[in-house]
């Protein structure tokens, strides 16, 4: 089983090679991948230098382009899927049809990744990708159930690769627009989800308030764990009742169903988060590492403490064990 | 671990001159030993940060573009900046070599950030890469005392992250 680990940054890059990381994914400092943060992500110059790294350590480096390629402006997402490849990145991370055709096109021996942002979530949409742009393997969407992903597994032609930890979406990758609603940018086509440039938060009484533009998304009380302005994970007034409509403010976190997930035939286990810290990426790759060769016995013990650095403090399972309102 | 309030008392008195010439030196070391500290910032770059520890009565200003620092005394109305993030000191000093997780503390309100959050998040970023090491960076200044002042550094900073970790364990 790989892990597959984040980074935003050079030294966070070292240290999820140096925790133990099989792989660890990155991408350029630009609206072509999913993470377009301020004082994010790699130069072309600062990716060769990580590539060489990772080389040296034995560990691969997947690059992420997988926003949206914008109309008249392809341009962007073809010359970083040329560098990207020139650099010798080991796969290319890809959301864009039009990116894939282009990649496969031209640079016929690149490994080629549906990211998640495909929103790939059927034997025939993940077939028809492997078929026509020679995809090795789908992230799946965060949408699936477990026993979902048992009875995917054999009719595909590719690898599997899930998410396991980190940041929960609201499980509508690359469709998602609720961002967009209220800021004009999406991770889609920007590669930012509820930007920071739109983000406030401010002390009323004894309350933390979170704005995201002119929405007020969320009141905290004093000492409650806080947690990102994203829509999809905002207190609002329904009918009677003030509650998450969505999704509450928590993590995804589903190490403790490795076996299930292994025996449903998933390859490659993937940790969200490439716009955290180093702290954060080094603590929980070499926490996972631990884990995936502990017994099953032994990882919740191991597990436990990584609740503390999740958004919320706390951690769900998400789809992967559907249990809706 | 909060800064001893026995220490922290003798800044209200010390002159503001004596505690601004010292930590511009210190911070010019920074800057020195990492030339590339602030490459990240972009187009904050002409941004004001400030630096607001709870348990000391002292604020930081720093201004990336010079670079440069300003203290001032902690009044009840913020320094002027354009983004500002306050806790404790070894907090902040751990956020500034990396070795806490920023958004962690900030889920668990032990981190305030108020202004311009992109900003900020930009200045986290570019802390983040830069691998700063205050005993190994500043240590060097103390000229003969430096293995000393650079060993009780460590010590009093492996201290401070242990009490961080058991409170994530």
């Amino acid at each position: 089983m790989e892990l597959i680990c984040p980074a935003g940054t050079p030294a966070t890059f070292r240290e999820a090679v140096d925790a133990g990381a099989d792989a660890v994914y990155c991408g350029f400092r630009d609206e072509t991948n999913a993470r377009n943060f301020p004082g994010l992500n790699f130069s072309r110059d600062e990716l060769r230098e990580a590539i060489a790294y990772a080389r040296s350590k034995g560990t691969q480096t997947f690059v992420a382009l997988n926003t949206f390629m914008r109309a008249g402006d392809e341009e962007i997402w073809y010359r970083a899927a040329a560098d990207a490849v020139a650099l010798g990145a080991d796969a290319l991370i890809l959301a864009d049809f039009g990116l894939m055709a282009h990649v496969a096109e031209h640079y016929a021996d690149q490994r080629l990744h549906v990211s998640v942002q495909a929103s790939a979530s059927n034997v025939d949409a993940i077939n028809f990708l492997v078929d026509a742009f020679n995809a090795k393997r789908v992230v799946l969407p965060r949408t699936l159930t477990i026993a979902d992903i048992a009875r995917i597994a054999p009719k595909i032609r590719c690898e599997i690769e899930v998410f396991v930890f980190g940041g929960l979406c609201v499980m509508a990758e690359g469709r998602c627009s609720l961002s967009s609603y209220a800021t004009g940018k999406s991770p889609n086509m920007n590669g930012v989800c509820s930007p920071a440039s739109h983000v406030r938060y401010r002390k009323e009484a004894d309350e933390l308030v979170s704005e995201l533009g002119a929405y007020t998304i969320n009141r905290f009380a004093a000492g409650e764990a806080a947690g990102y302005p994203t829509l999809c994970k905002g207190r609002f007034d329904i009918a009677d009742e003030r509650g998450y409509a969505f999704e509450d403010p928590v993590s995804l976190d589903v190490m403790g169903e490795i076996d299930a997930l292994t025996a449903a035939g998933v390859s490659a286990l993937k940790i969200e988060g490439r716009q955290r810290g180093k702290a954060y990426v080094a603590e929980v790759v070499s926490t996972l590492k631990k884990a995936l060769s502990a017994k099953a016995d032994d990882r919740p013990a191991l597990l436990a403490h990584l609740r503390g650095l999740s958004e919320g403090q706390k951690t769900t399972s998400g789809a992967y064990e559907k249990r809706w309102r | 671990m909060r800064f001893p309030a026995t220490l922290a008392a003798p800044l209200n008195v010390i002159p503001m001159a004596a505690i601004e010439r010292t930590t511009s030196m210190l911070f010019q070391r920074v800057t020195t030993q990492h030339p590339h500290l602030f490459a990240r910032l972009g187009e904050h770059i002409e941004k004001r940060f400030a630096f607001m520890p709870t348990d000391i009565p002292l604020v930081f200003v720093v201004s990336p573009a010079q670079p440069s620092i300003h203290v001032a005394r902690r009044l009840p109305v913020p320094p002027t900046a354009d983004a500002s993030v306050e806790g404790p000191l070894f907090m902040l000093l751990a956020l500034l070599e990396g070795r806490c997780d920023a958004d962690a503390l900030f889920f668990s309100r032990d981190l305030t950030v108020n202004g311009d959050m992109e900003a900020m998040l930009a200045m986290r970023n570019a802390l983040d890469d830069c691998d700063i090491d205050l005993p190994r960076d500043l240590s060097a200044l103390a000229g003969p005392l430096a293995p000393i002042v650079g060993r009780v550094a460590e010590s009093i900073r492996r201290r401070a992250l242990t009490e961080e970790a058991s409170r994530w364990n």
